[in-house]
């Protein structure tokens, strides 16, 4: 137990991280992605008017949903491309650029959604 | 303790030991690791709808010009084909991750363990129910 | 219903080939041999310098661990019936060396597994005078699955994360790591903390499940990773939110 207590362990993090994308992704996406990028341009449904979409989204409660379901996904999708190329395609000698790249991508994701949410009129 | 600390944590070459060099395309020779590669691929299609998503807030926010110029965007037919691509990969995400929570979990309830079935089944239930509140409150604007 | 069956196997010799070869017998085709017998049978009979590992041929010692048709399987459980009228490809395990034909090196699991301290932990032994631990039937449940383990390594030969990374610890060894974790007469779970939660013990695992599927006696591996993934996690927790926490 005494062996790494000041060393910073990032793993438990990442895990809990990728698993809580894991169950937004999988609850949530799906239906969104159906509706949203699928029938609504394919005409199949009526989207929501300009206004009516706005009124919507400025809502607090909306906002922060929206801000979990563009953030934690990301790290989920992180946390997987980074094993499957360190897996997968076996460049091992690259893997602090990977990691960095694939969670530095997620950071960035979830900064921009923060910023984009917050400042929505 | 001092040998395990002098001996490395692998396989030391030998000579007369034939090794077997893993091949990059390792995930090709059984279906079961191309089935896990592509549960992993599915993670990237993920990625790809929440930045669809940060694009419509954002032309959301920029006005109306904006929202009618991405609504314009989604119905080119690449993203459209995109899209279907999409759509069945995180499908696939949402059938896996559930079928592996159940499998990851160990539930006992009176000293016997829950089967996996009787621990994904709500969820898949709960996932329905979800997706349709959500439909709901897209559709009706 | 053909009264021979082929079998090609897998062969090298650490004298004089470079690598691994197959080479063909004709055995004859019994309802209920299993593919050890077929090896036996080629031993005796067509050429006794084949060397592979056996014991028990009840499925208990974990000694004959094979690939049959590209499959992790126990040799002495897996019959030819299921195969005929094809051929039926037998090689040494993947992810493995290869010391002469269908035989491989074990030593890094052994090492890998010894790591993980695979007995019971006391803090203070009772003394025998004492008497039993005793466990009731529910303590014995929580764990009893991950004791089935024979050690046969089919589990290693399925994972595609151990053939990828030396230094992963693999499948069986966290099973087992986690049969005595939680075992009610053990108490060494936070010695097993250390060796465990590394990038290279259960962090590594990316939940393939290829190790339970090969499984024969239905330890299911991936599930006791995964398992202790979230006591960890949350173990991680607690110690970030109450660092003053007692040991």
């Amino acid at each position: 137990m005494d062996a790494q207590p000041t060393k910073l362990r990032i793993e438990p993090l990442l895990w809990l991280l990728f698993s809580a994308g894991g169950v937004v992704a999988a609850f949530l996406i799906p239906i969104h992605l159906l509706i949203q990028n699928l029938l609504f341009p394919l005409g199949i449904a009526n989207g929501p008017s300009y206004p009516a979409a706005v009124h919507f989204v400025a809502h607090p409660i909306v906002r922060l949903y929206l801000f979990v379901l563009c953030s934690v996904p990301l790290f989920h999708a992180a946390h997987r491309v980074r094993y499957t190329l360190y897996d997968g395609l076996q460049i091992k000698h690259l893997n602090e650029v990977i990691a960095a790249c694939c969670y530095g991508g997620a950071v960035l994701g979830t900064l921009i959604a923060g910023y984009l949410l917050w400042n929505f009129v | 303790m001092k040998s395990a600390a002098a001996t490395p944590p692998y396989t030391l070459n030998h000579p007369r030991w034939y090794r077997k060099r893993v091949s990059t395309y390792w995930w090709l020779q059984r279906w079961e690791y191309l089935r896990f590669v592509l549960r992993e691929i599915s993670s990237v299609f993920v990625a790809i709808f929440v930045v669809e998503m940060l694009f419509l807030i954002s032309a959301l926010s920029r006005g109306p010009e904006a929202y009618a110029a991405f609504q314009d965007f989604l119905k080119n037919p690449f993203v459209i084909a995109l899209n279907i691509i999409s759509f069945f990969f995180v499908v696939f995400h949402s059938i896996t991750w559930f079928n592996l929570s159940a499998r990851a979990m160990s539930i006992r309830v009176g000293g016997k363990k829950v089967p996996g079935f009787m621990i994904s089944g709500p969820n898949f239930v709960a996932w329905l129910f979800i997706s349709a509140v959500i439909a709901w409150l897209l559709l009706r604007a | 219903m053909a009264d021979t069956i082929k079998l090609e196997v897998s062969r090298y010799s650490p004298e004089t080939d470079a690598a691994p070869h197959f080479q063909s017998f004709e055995v004859p085709f019994r309802r209920d041999w299993v593919v050890l017998d077929a090896l036996n049978y080629i031993k005796d009979k067509q050429d006794g310098s084949l060397t592979y590992r056996w014991s028990c041929r009840m499925g208990i010692c974990g000694s004959c661990g094979m690939l049959v048709n590209g499959e992790p399987k126990l040799t002495c459980a897996t019959f030819l019936a299921d195969y005929a009228p094809a051929p039926v490809r037998v090689e040494p395990l993947r992810n493995f060396p290869v010391v002469r034909d269908l035989v491989i090196a074990m030593n890094d699991f052994m090492r890998k597994l010894q790591k993980m301290k695979p007995w019971l932990i006391r803090k203070e032994e009772k003394p025998v005078s004492e008497g039993e631990y005793l466990q009731t039937p529910e303590q014995l449940e929580t764990f009893k699955q991950y004791s089935m383990c024979i050690n046969c390594m089919l589990c290693y030969a399925a994972c595609p994360v151990y053939g990828l990374d030396p230094l992963f610890s693999g499948p069986a060894a966290i099973a087992l790591a986690q049969r005595y974790n939680l075992d009610s007469r053990d108490q060494g779970a936070k010695d097993r903390f250390p060796v465990l939660s590394q990038h290279d013990a259960i962090w590594g695992c990316t939940f393939v499940g290829e190790c339970t599927r090969v499984c024969p006696k239905h330890v299911d591996p991936a599930g006791a990773i995964q398992q202790y993934k979230l006591t960890a996690a949350l173990d991680w927790v607690k110690s970030v939110v109450m660092p003053w926490g007692g040991k």
